[in-house]
């Protein structure tokens, strides 16, 4: 009787040990003949996932490929490619926001596309280049790219009198005259939230009037930080601008709270959705009207991760290269609202998509936020950031506001 | 109760003078030796995995430059205690330390406070008591995202439905989340609505094991309401108001997702308390080394709080 006790303790342990170890070991297998290419992106909600997954195909028909589409919910998408990076589980085709490609480059887990013979298309912006090159080696490129732009609401103006504002004395004038107390209506909208998005709309301020990300505390800066402090304080914006955003500063604007806001070509379809809303935009004002608008380039690379499959890796490079054929930029245009990458496509885009004017002519200049400081860049974002909330909060003015972020920004 | 007849059963076993040989008494030893250990492994297998083998896990972390590169190869140069020196020098860091004191402070102060004021009135079980004290669970079973979403909306300066209701009153809209100065008051006054439940549950648990007799005779003897309450209800709760500050601490310092949903650490770092911190270090600026140290700090101070916890329980025994 004890014996078979003690056998039962025995079983009970190693039972224990063998479920633990079952939890590892995965398997890859691939269908015979025709290679079937894993892709991985962030498309999880349709239109645009069924829209990708359409290119997809079309593009693995013409390489000879089967597509196995991976979607992945935006935020998590780093952390499951840096999952798949240690458990070498990575995607054949791996789609990335431009800003993460150099570190995620950094890291070895992307083949150069060079290496498959693949590179930039002649036409595409020099914006584009940037963003996907570490050390002088290309490891992505964005068939469709975005900004963002000043939209406003057409009627509001009308009704106040107002045009479009150019400069930056126009934009502070404007906003104070639709500004609208007794309704609730802010002249203006941004989204100044401590997070990445919070920096990637202050950027088009401090980019424009000479700022630069490795050193912010410098008077061009303070310029700019001081427009935002400004409009704040004029009343033209509100103060939970700390605390929205780019989607909730969408939604002041659709609700008719705000009469012209930033923000970027993907909003479209909500902003034409919407009845009764008479809309536009133009690019963001400038300081002088000497200067030229330079924004941050947005939009997604497709890279080619080192799975060490070298046959699949090709087949993956030729993949990414069909995806950036003008061609299939324009297609890609079509379903994301985003603007080519290919500057002749992206001008008859526009022809054919008024609305997009003002981003197709921003991407032009528009400057990669990874281009200077490479995988460096989430410090010096995150510097900028607590400047803006510095300033905004009160508790500091803009030029000691961005003495703190600079101190950071190491 | 099984322990005593096993115990029964061995002692009888080995009682009878027969003539053993040496050996077979030796194996019989050892294999009564074996078992008890084997009967303690799951245990201690369960407590290393999943407890020792993350805490040593992530003081190592804490002593490397452990970044996304270390991902895919493997390699994390040793850097000593560099990244604590770089948490430790971040002015960040010291507002950090702050804000996490004011939160825990001021959320335990409050929801023990609430807490007990709720469970001694439902102890007076009147009717529909039941139902009231089922519907105050209700903060408890909803998902913290969802929570920390609505109290957003609820907090919101332009449109929220607070202040929409103390306009009704003539007060000017109140920048519950926006200003520096008022978000962490406002998050703390969120996070007491969500602790209520657990310190109303508990401390209304440990009253109703308290014996009517007592008060009786002491209501006999005059000592009736704060009376009764300062030398009868307290002593006999007292052990589960240990436990219920002490797991009501260490719950608090690690709370994140009732701020990040609510302020995202912000405006300004105003409500960036140690364990928002290590997250953005973590999984925003992907800086695992100094994430791992600063959840680091928590861990120690947690520590001590458990330790306090089980210094308490064992006086607690010893009475």
């Amino acid at each position: 009787m004890k014996k078979s006790r003690t056998i039962v303790a025995i079983a009970a342990a190693s039972a224990i040990s063998l479920s633990l170890a079952a939890c590892s070991s995965g398997s890859s297998a691939s269908a015979g003949g025709k290679q079937t290419l894993t892709v991985e992106d962030y498309y999880s909600s349709d239109p645009s996932m069924s829209g990708y997954n359409s290119i997809y195909t079309s593009c693995g028909a013409e390489v000879g490929a089967a597509i196995n589409p991976v979607h992945i919910a935006g935020a998590s998408l780093i952390q499951k490619v840096l999952q798949q990076a240690s458990s070498k589980t990575l995607p054949d085709v791996l789609m990335l926001d431009n800003p993460d490609v150099q570190q995620i480059a950094a890291t070895g887990a992307l083949a150069p596309l060079t290496d498959f013979g693949v590179s930039a298309p002649a036409g595409d912006v020099p914006g584009v280049l940037k963003a996907g090159t570490y050390k002088g080696e290309l490891y992505g490129l964005a068939p469709v790219i975005n900004s963002i732009a000043l939209y406003y609401n057409a009627d509001m103006l009308k009704a106040a009198g107002v045009t479009p504002p150019t400069s930056w004395d126009e934009l502070k004038a404007a906003a104070l005259k639709l500004t609208d107390k007794s309704k609730g209506v802010y002249g203006f909208a941004m989204s100044n939230i401590n997070t990445y998005e919070g920096t990637w709309q202050f950027l088009p301020f401090l980019w424009t009037n000479g700022g630069d990300e490795k050193d912010i505390n410098t008077p061009e800066a303070a310029q700019a930080l001081q427009l935002d402090v400004d409009l704040q304080n004029d009343g033209s914006m509100s103060k939970s601008s700390v605390n929205w955003s780019q989607q909730d500063v969408n939604n002041q604007f659709v609700a008719g709270k705000a009469a012209m806001m930033i923000n970027g070509p993907w909003q479209l379809p909500v902003l034409n959705a919407t009845k009764g809303l008479n809309f536009s935009s133009v690019p963001i004002p400038t300081r002088t009207t000497a200067q030229t608008v330079v924004s941050p380039l947005g939009g997604e690379t497709f890279n080619v991760p080192n799975t060490g499959d070298k046959k699949k890796m090709g087949l993956a490079g030729k993949f990414v290269a069909c995806l950036n054929k003008p061609a299939t930029q324009l297609k890609i245009a079509e379903i994301s609202g985003n603007v080519p990458s290919d500057q002749a496509s992206a001008a008859d885009w526009a022809k054919s998509h008024p609305q997009v004017q003002a981003f197709t002519d921003t991407v032009k200049t528009a400057r990669a936020r990874t281009g200077e400081l490479g995988d460096k860049w989430p410090t010096a974002a995150t510097a900028i950031y607590t400047a803006v909330q510095l300033a905004l909060t009160g508790k500091a003015d803009p030029q000691d506001a961005l003495k703190q972020g600079q101190a950071q920004n190491k | 109760m099984t322990t005593t007849s096993v115990d029964a059963g061995l002692a009888q076993r080995s009682a009878p003078p027969t003539h053993p040989t040496a050996a077979p008494r030796r194996r019989a030893h050892l294999g009564r030796y074996l078992a008890r250990w084997l009967f303690v492994a799951p245990a201690i297998l369960f407590v290393l995995v999943f407890f020792g083998y993350p805490i040593v896990q992530n003081v190592l972390m804490s002593l490397q430059d452990y970044t996304t590169t270390t991902f895919y190869t493997g390699e994390a140069p040793w850097v000593g205690f560099a990244n604590y020196a770089t948490v430790f020098s971040d002015p960040v860091f010291v507002t950090a330390v702050i804000n996490t004191a004011l939160f825990t402070i001021g959320s335990i102060v409050l929801q023990f406070g609430i807490g007990l004021g709720l469970a001694l009135f439902f102890k007076r079980n009147f009717p529909l008591s039941g139902f009231l004290r089922s519907l105050l669970l209700l903060p408890w079973l909803l998902p913290l995202i969802a929570s920390a979403a609505v109290w957003k909306w609820i907090l919101d300066q332009g449109s929220g439905a607070l202040n929409g209701f103390l306009s009704i009153f003539g007060v000017q809209p109140v920048p519950w989340l926006v200003s520096p100065s008022l978000a962490l008051i406002a998050v703390i006054g969120v996070n007491i609505w969500l602790g209520i439940p657990f310190n109303t549950t508990i401390l209304y648990t440990g009253l109703q094991a308290v014996p009517e007799e007592l008060y009786e005779a002491a209501s006999l003897d005059g000592a009736v309401g704060w009376r009764a309450f300062r030398y009868i209800t307290w002593p006999s709760i007292r052990s589960v108001v240990s436990v219920v500050i002490v797991l009501g601490v260490v719950y608090t310092l690690k709370v994140v997702d009732i701020i990040l949903g609510l302020t995202g650490g912000g405006p300004a770092n105003s409500t960036q308390t140690l364990a928002t911190w290590a997250y953005q270090n973590s999984f925003v600026k992907f800086a695992f080394g100094q994430g791992a140290a600063i959840s680091n700090v928590l861990i120690v101070v947690s520590l001590l709080f458990a330790l306090v916890y089980l210094y308490i329980n064992r006086k607690g025994v010893d009475e």
